[in-house]
């Protein structure tokens, strides 16, 4: 449902589903910069994709699934994560290689499993979600339930000869899948353009017929709308849509990216779109939340990111027991 | 165990299929011609008919991307056995099966698994060229995570692929096309062979001779002809790869004093390398001799049929090895 199109007489009640987005943007925003921290006092193992700028992508789709509706996400994927449900201190348990995490410190922020959340996991690979939600999507079909999958991937994925593969199996099946780009301009250190040929991103998904659109990745409504209509066709077993997004990663690459690639007058431009206080505008304007409200929102949900961060500091290692378990179901 | 009847390899496979898909509605077929077409070697025949596209898949050529719908349906709830056309062709899906499947339930610390089975011809002898007659299954035996099944034989094949069905790990299932028209006892009715499990195919005496594969038939040939030099070899099949019955292979060669390993893949860093390491490892004791191996030519596999047919020891050449590590 299209939360622009509800008018209940309560403007509290009428509030509520944009201040839950707006909510789980801050949330997301507010795990990212934790861990940015923590990175930067070299206390993240690894390596570490921050998604702080493209909040709206992972809310605005997740937000139009159910909790039984399946995600397959990428290396950038905290914010796929948070908004499709996981707890953030087992979250960031996971990043910090801690036992409390999703996959006993084990996967680290690029393997992710959270399937209590319909979340099929992080990847390392680009482009490795994209097969996996699309197998999501036949198992719903083959299975007779109404469920839909979503993949995430960004712009660098759309290089990857497995996409098309993909896309023609879920044109040909009617697989009720979302395959939905993050366009944040760049595949690691190089620029999107330098590496791709084509006028149109959204092509790709044409030219094996499938519903594509492109959406601004900067603001939550659009992407939200843009998902429940692929959400709707998907359910109706109108088979599968390509969404992209035009969104940008404030933080790099990875945590450490010393973004030279980059112009500062870019980033500059972007972070005037960024899709929070453009949300938080809107509901001032429109009369639904004062800033005062949001204000309170912003440090409550800031409050309860510390203390999930807390708890998975103050979390054990794994032990050497556990290395060896899981191998086999 | 139920009743016996004649049937081939290639029937015994079929049948397993069959009744795992009437057993589990959540068991479905992927491929390559598989549906109405029955498969290029008539290995799924009659099973379209009788189970229908929505679980008999024809996929179109794209193994890697097929494969790894294969991958992400096994993670939600799906059963799939996907077939790879020729063996050669499981380089095109090595990402799916190695970095996702393969590690989906540690990564996930056994939240999630991806219970599939990937089934695949290999088979050297039929001129079809560099690009289809390699057999990789040590490929997939060096990934954590992966189970190798290599039936030998039909009753092992149907059992063992109704074990894989029900496994809830990713398996690789090597078939070797030379061995779909081997016709022996096969039980009636749904029966499993579990995996981990070595079978005495021939006791013997004097050698141990661990046979992988269609090695099995070849090694029991080679023994026939070793028995009439009065060499009395005993044939042990590993069955599955992963996970390896070290035991019975130790039991066997603390009996025999002697073990020779035959595999149907390139020799060198092959199965074949790690049965007789592990030998070495753990039988020492017993050995009178070095362990042997013996396996394919390291060498692309040759078109022309006389070339091809140097590349794999055959029964002849398999018994002279027999006889020489037990006379030395």
């Amino acid at each position: 449902m299209n939360a622009a199109a509800a008018t209940p007489a309560q403007p509290e009640a009428e509030a509520a589903p944009y201040l839950a987005l707006l909510g789980q943007m801050m949330r997301i925003r507010a795990f990212e910069e934790q861990a940015r921290r923590l990175f930067a006092s070299g206390q993240v193992p690894g390596l570490l994709h921050l998604c702080s700028g493209q909040e709206a992508m992972a809310v605005g789709v997740c937000s139009a699934l159910r909790p039984t509706d399946v995600i397959a996400s990428n290396h950038r994927g905290h914010g796929h994560c948070l908004a499709k449900g996981a707890d953030p201190a087992r979250l960031m348990a996971e990043i910090l290689g801690c036992a409390s995490g999703y996959g006993l410190g084990r996967g680290g922020s690029m393997h992710v499993f959270d399937p209590a959340n319909g979340n099929i996991g992080t990847n390392g690979i680009v482009g490795g979600g994209i097969p996996l939600a699309a197998g999501a999507a036949l198992s719903a079909q083959r299975r007779g339930t109404d469920g839909v999958a979503a993949g995430f991937f960004g712009d660098g994925a759309l290089n990857q000869g497995l996409l098309f593969e993909v896309l023609n199996m879920a044109a040909i099946w009617r697989l009720p899948v979302l395959f939905v780009c993050e366009n944040n301009g760049y595949g690691e250190f190089t620029a999107i353009e330098t590496v791709t040929a084509g006028k149109s991103m959204i092509a790709r998904g044409q030219v094996f017929d499938i519903p594509a659109e492109h959406v601004d990745g900067m603001d939550v409504l659009a992407v939200r709308a843009a998902a429940e209509r692929a959400v709707a066709r998907a359910r109706a077993g109108e088979g599968p849509s390509f969404i992209v997004g035009t969104t940008y990663r404030y933080g790099g690459h990875h945590a450490g990216d010393a973004q030279d690639y980059k112009d500062k007058v870019e980033a500059e431009a972007w972070q005037k779109k960024d899709p929070i206080p453009r949300l938080a505008r809107h509901l001032i304007e429109r009369g639904l939340a004062s800033a005062a409200h949001i204000d309170a929102l912003g440090k409550e949900v800031e409050a309860a990111i510390e203390e999930a961060v807390k708890a998975a500091k103050a979390a054990a290692p794994p032990t050497a027991s556990d290395l060896v378990r899981h191998l086999y179901a | 165990m139920p009743e016996a009847r004649t049937d081939s390899y290639r029937g015994a496979v079929r049948d397993a299929l069959a009744l795992a898909m009437r057993a589990d509605a959540n068991v479905i077929l992927m491929g390559e011609d598989i549906g109405e077409a029955g498969g290029v070697f008539k290995q799924t025949e009659g099973l379209f008919a009788e189970f229908g596209a929505a679980r008999v898949i024809d996929t179109p050529i794209s193994e890697s991307g097929a494969f790894g719908i294969a991958v992400g349906a096994a993670m939600t709830g799906l059963r799939p056995v996907f077939e790879v056309m020729f063996g050669d062709f499981i380089t095109l899906v090595m990402d799916q099966l190695v970095n996702q499947a393969a590690k989906v339930h540690y990564m996930s610390a056994g939240a999630m698994r991806a219970p599939l089975v990937l089934r695949t011809a290999v088979g050297i002898g039929a001129s079809l060229g560099p690009q289809h007659s390699q057999s990789l299954h040590a490929w997939a035996a060096h990934v954590p995570g992966l189970k190798v099944v290599l039936p030998a034989d039909p009753a092992d094949a149907k059992g063992l692929m109704m074990a894989a069905i029900d496994d809830d790990n990713p398996v690789v299932f090597i078939e070797d096309r030379n061995l779909y028209t081997l016709k022996g006892p096969v039980p009636e009715g749904p029966y499993r062979v579990p995996f981990g499990q070595a079978a005495v195919k021939r006791p013997g005496r004097d050698l141990s001779v661990i046979a992988t594969g269609r090695m099995v038939s070849i090694a029991l040939a080679a023994a026939e002809r070793a028995a009439a030099q009065g060499i009395e070899a005993e044939i042990v099949d590993p069955r599955t790869l992963v996970p390896l019955d070290v035991a019975t292979l130790v039991r066997s060669v603390q009996k025999t004093g002697r073990a020779l390993v035959v595999d149907g893949g390139a020799r060198a860093f092959g199965a074949g390398a790690e049965i007789a390491a592990t030998l070495a490892e753990e039988a020492f004791d017993w050995l009178d001799a070095p362990v042997r191996r013996l396996g394919a030519a390291d060498l692309p596999v040759p078109f022309n049929a006389n070339l091809e047919s140097l590349i794999l020891p055959d029964a002849r050449g398999l018994a002279q090895a027999m006889i020489a590590l037990v006379r030395g």
